[in-house]
């Protein structure tokens, strides 16, 4: 009886074993002949705050070329970095700039990549609809209700405010792995990733849209899309940074004061990683060019915003002059502007 | 209750036992109505919302950024590929094991722990069988985030399931139809080709086609494995990548415009509708086969 059952063990062990070794070799080939014209797949993995930008520009541009497909899922910005370091993806999207341990996993496989700013996304601070106490935080207010030590302490609205209703404080945000939780704790709290932890967490911002607009101590932050499609749910708060030179006193998220750089520290650009080894590729290169060709039309349709002036111009040199490696010191930081991502060499 | 056996003086404990059956009868019909509400809530509520869109075009489009001209083209093809190699997989290797099991083995150790790892493995949380599919076939194996990699991921989910349910339907052949064939002189696999394994056919039928509705609807483990969101392409091997319906609802909710919801709701009543059709032939099959027999 064991004999037989070993002998099925190990027949199965071997087929499966024999398949792997076959099909390593062929992905091994696949992707270097760009030259010749035969199908193709592009793979694009990571943020789903970037995901309807790349969905959009996918569905037309293959519209313009049915030998590419090109493909995009949603592991969330650190997902994808991992997949992407992995050299498992062609293409990155991320709602903040990678951080140094995915820089290192991406040098210690060899992967080279290009980083090109595609939008800008602004994070909405959002209260429910019957708050009539509410009508501006500043980043201080802001830091006092999030930071780490805020938790157990801060849990009424009049321990931010003093003039505020000794109503319960109830937070919503976005889950831990998501770039925008990442870049809210660094813009707010002072350091990537820092927060208390005794809020109510969702990776779907619907959930967050329900949740807020059901409880009358809440208090959330998400991407601005989501605010415009809920507008008669919730209660927007206009936040202000404390410095006169990017506008004076509270200012509310909207196209014009999150391109005009004026609402900060709460805009934010998205981006695309571009593997080094994957631009040589014709089809990908024709790919990220159109990315940033369309992006003007593309961009406000899905709801983000569009970057400044001569921004995607300025992306396209970049990614045409290959540079790599990143503007940032690893990780999110507040208050880069765009030009300084696209001078960095 | 029949009145005719109801005497003038019933004493206490008859009275009570007859109180007893009745609570427990109004019990029984009210768990089943439960049952029954929330699943008619349930398809109702996605069919008034997903209604206007469940139009052909709806099945012939991939996805969009725009909700209005969005389909599910690539999910539910996604979805027949993954499964029916899922089946493929799963169904020989787990009536193979189960027949093992139960007709061969003798009751030693190895057999026993056997047993009770495959009945553990059946409780797993499918969120470890989409780890396990990401080592194994995705890495280890270098499949890919390909059809096959998807499909042997639920089927090492399922597996467990299909052995369980194999198992009680071989143990419900009644021992007397075995010891008949053999003492006319058929030989072990005779006996079960010939006598066991179609008299257990119905209840082995049942149980894989609920293991696989099972698998129709799981989301966890292919988002582990890496299943795509937008894919405007369908599978032409099963090396290609793929997407289900479950993920396509998923994300279709997730969205911020509300037109997206309808979308959704669409796609919930396409998959509530490909698992219930096939439960419905799985009780039509059982229905038929049980006739014969």
């Amino acid at each position: 009886m064991n004999k037989q059952f070993i002998t099925g063990a190990i027949v199965v062990i071997v087929i499966l074993l024999g398949y792997g070794v076959m099909s390593r070799s062929d992905t091994n080939n696949d992707g270097s002949d760009a030259g010749s014209r035969e199908k193709s797949i592009i793979t694009v993995d990571g943020s789903s705050t970037v995901f309807p930008i790349t969905e959009a520009v996918a569905e037309d541009f293959q519209k313009t070329d049915s030998l590419v497909n090109v493909t995009v899922g949603v592991s969330g910005t650190g997902g994808g970095f991992k997949k992407f370091c992995a050299g498992e993806t062609h293409i990155s999207d991320a709602s903040r700039p990678i951080k140094s341990t995915e820089a290192d996993a991406c040098k210690a496989s060899n992967i080279g990549y290009i980083e090109l700013p595609v939008a800008y996304d602004g994070l909405a601070v959002m209260v429910h609809p019957k708050n009539t106490w509410v009508d501006s935080l500043t980043v201080t207010e802001l830091k006092k209700i999030w930071e780490p030590g805020a938790q157990g302490k801060v849990l009424k609205w009049s321990d931010v405010r003093a003039s505020w209703p000794n109503t319960e404080l109830h937070l919503y945000g976005p889950g831990a792995d998501s770039g925008t939780f990442d870049y809210f704790t660094e813009a707010i709290v002072g350091k990537e990733d820092s927060s208390r932890g005794d809020f109510t967490a969702s990776e779907d911002d619907n959930v967050l849209v329900q949740g807020i607009s059901n409880d009358q101590g809440a208090l959330g932050f998400f991407g601005l899309a989501y605010y415009e499609q809920n507008k008669d749910k919730l209660k927007l708060v206009p936040v202000d940074d404390g410095k006169a030179e990017n506008g004076a006193g509270a200012i509310l998220p909207s196209r014009e004061t999150v391109e005009g750089g004026t609402y900060q520290p709460l805009s934010r650009p998205i981006f695309i990683y571009v593997s080094q080894a994957a631009a040589d590729r014709e089809d990908v290169s024709r790919f990220v060019e159109y990315y940033l060709d369309q992006a003007t039309k593309l961009v406000p349709q899905v709801g983000y915003i569009t970057l400044p002036g001569n921004s995607y111009e300025r992306a396209r040199d970049k990614f045409k002059k290959r540079t790599v490696g990143s503007a940032f010191a690893g990780g999110s930081q507040v208050g880069v502007t765009i030009d300084h991502i696209l001078d960095a060499r | 209750m029949n009145d005719i056996y109801r005497h003038q003086n019933e004493p206490w404990w008859v009275r009570r036992a007859s109180g007893i059956d009745q609570v427990v009868r109004y019990a029984g019909v009210l768990s089943i109505l439960f049952g029954v509400v929330v699943l008619v809530v349930l398809f109702g509520q996605a069919l008034i919302e997903g209604f206007p869109r469940l139009q052909l075009e709806f099945f012939t489009s991939f996805p969009s950024r725009i909700a209005s001209q969005a389909g599910i083209l690539s999910a539910w093809v996604g979805t027949i590929w993954v499964i029916v190699l899922c089946a493929l997989m799963a169904v020989p290797l787990g009536v193979m094991t189960a027949l093992y099991l139960e007709e061969y083995s003798s009751r030693h150790l190895l057999s026993r722990i056997l047993e009770i790892n495959i009945a553990n493995l059946a409780g797993v949380p499918s969120i470890i069988y989409g780890l396990l599919g990401l080592g194994l076939f995705v890495r280890l194996l270098a499949l890919g985030r390909s059809v096959l990699a998807g499909a042997g991921t639920l089927a090492l989910l399922i597996l467990p399931i299909v052995i369980l349910a194999t198992r009680e339907a071989l143990r419900a052949v009644p021992h007397s139809l075995r010891e008949g064939s053999y003492a006319l002189g058929a030989s072990r696999w005779q006996t079960i080709w010939h006598q066991v394994l179609p008299a257990a056919f119905p209840s082995i039928l049942t149980g894989i086609i609920l293991a696989v509705s099972r698998a129709v609807g799981e989301t966890a483990p292919l988002i582990m494995i890496g299943a795509l969101t937008y894919i405007a392409f369908l599978p032409q091997s099963v090396r290609d990548p793929f997407t289900v319906l479950p993920i396509q609802v998923f994300n279709w909710v997730s969205r911020p415009q509300q037109a997206f919801t309808a979308n959704a709701a669409a796609g919930v009543v396409v998959l509530l509708g490909i698992t219930l059709t096939i439960n419905a032939v799985a009780i039509w099959l059982r229905h038929r086969y049980q006739q014969k027999i």
